[in-house]
């Protein structure tokens, strides 16, 4: 009697260890105070055609970080990317093309860019090259402006990703994966499953096989992308999906891909379409 | 004046009488210590906002002196008693003599 209420206890321990290893994403609702009152966006929906295979539900990244983090995003104002967004706004309204021209005297207001976030990477009819938003900012910064491009990663690149992903906050994301996205897909979809490094791990053993799960003290979420650029507390700053790719492939013990190379670009296709329904969420907070 | 500084407040749009709302206000400043060294080895000159004063119709409400311990983007959240309608009168003082000011007015419901 004695020892099997000593081993019940012993496998009561057991589970209650398992049930913390593998921290589930948090049930929870992400209403935002916007300066346009509130606004509730799709943090959890069913995953897209393509992934059912391999998922029934896909969590924004949002889910799996702490109560803190996740308050912080609630409300504009206590979100510390907003301003990184309004440093954005003055450098929008600048004339500071070679013959004074600013992205306001095409575009007007930022508004105009509502729906852009939603849908790239997208493949550009003309070229028929895979556009970022990094690409189509540069090309206006180059060929419009007369400017040197934009450094990727840079400051005044990432300020202005969080401005324009602002404008779409709330819409579904919903990139094309058929057409002439289809080889960029594949090519995106062979990257994620490659294992890379001398850790050999490929994006899913962490965030398909193991998501959920502690890797140290960190809790591995799916690797949406759809809060991106997010501001990390961590770094104090904003980070964009390009970094977030090398910062993973690097901790791989990899040599990484160059932000803005025809891999990441892929990759970021490939990962943007496993969050298709998911809101953007413009700047979102991580740890 | 430095760089990017920013001022952003939140003030509720009115109040009742007598009633203590929360106000928060946030400065984008880059707060450098005069404690780090850059890529030469040089020490970078400290350059911090050390006083933020918070004014309502004129009384004083809030005066923080600041010291470089205080983080990038200084972060005050605070309550006021509001007893009539008015104007919260926001200031931020930089090393380099620069003052930053924003205001908000509040309405009695």
């Amino acid at each position: 009697m004695h020892r099997t209420a000593k081993s019940i206890a012993a496998l009561a321990l057991g589970l209650a260890l398992t049930g913390m290893a593998s921290a589930d994403p948090v049930e929870d609702t992400l209403t935002v105070e916007t300066d346009d009152g509130p606004l509730t966006l799709t943090t959890m929906t069913s995953a897209p055609d393509h992934l059912t295979d391999t998922m029934d539900t896909i969590w924004s990244g949002w889910h799996y970080r702490e109560d803190d983090t996740r308050d912080m995003e609630r409300d504009d104002f206590d979100n510390p990317g907003m301003v990184f967004v309004d440093r954005a706004i003055d450098s929008w309204n600048a004339p500071q093309g070679v013959k004074g021209e600013s992205c306001a005297g095409c575009h007007e207001g930022p508004e105009s860019m509502a729906g852009l976030r939603a849908v790239l990477p997208r493949v550009d009819p003309e070229s028929g090259k895979l556009m970022l938003m990094e690409d189509h900012i540069n090309s206006c910064v180059t060929e419009r402006m007369g400017l040197e491009a934009w450094k990727l990663t840079g400051d005044e690149m990432k300020d202005m990703l969080a401005l324009i992903s602002l404008q779409s906050r709330g819409q579904p994301v919903n990139v094309a994966i058929d057409g002439a996205a289809a080889p960029f897909w594949e090519k995106g979809k062979e990257i994620y499953y490659t294992r890379f490094g001398q850790l050999e791990m490929s994006c899913a053993n962490c965030h398909e096989d193991n998501q959920g799960m502690m890797i140290r003290a960190d809790h591995l979420s799916q690797g949406q992308i759809n809060g991106f650029p997010t501001y990390r507390l961590k770094d104090a700053g904003l980070l964009s999906s390009q970094q977030r790719f090398i910062g993973c492939v690097r901790d791989t013990r990899a040599e990484t891909f160059k932000a803005g190379s025809d891999e990441f670009k892929a990759l970021e296709l490939y990962v943007a379409s496993r969050g298709n329904g998911l809101s953007v969420e413009g700047v979102s907070v991580r740890h | 004046m430095a760089e990017d500084a920013k001022p952003r407040v939140k003030v509720p749009k009115s109040a009742s009488v007598g009633e203590a709302v929360t106000i928060k206000a946030l400065i984008s400043h880059k707060m450098e210590s005069g404690q780090r060294k850059d890529a030469e080895g040089k020490l970078i000159p400290r350059s911090i906002i050390n006083r933020f004063t918070c004014d309502f119709n004129g009384a004083n409400v809030i005066d923080v002196a600041i010291d470089p311990a205080v983080s990038t983007n200084p972060y005050f959240e605070f309550d006021a008693k509001v007893d009539a309608a008015g104007e919260f009168k926001f200031t931020w003082y930089d090393d380099d003599g620069s003052v930053y000011e924003d205001s908000k007015s509040i309405e009695i419901a």
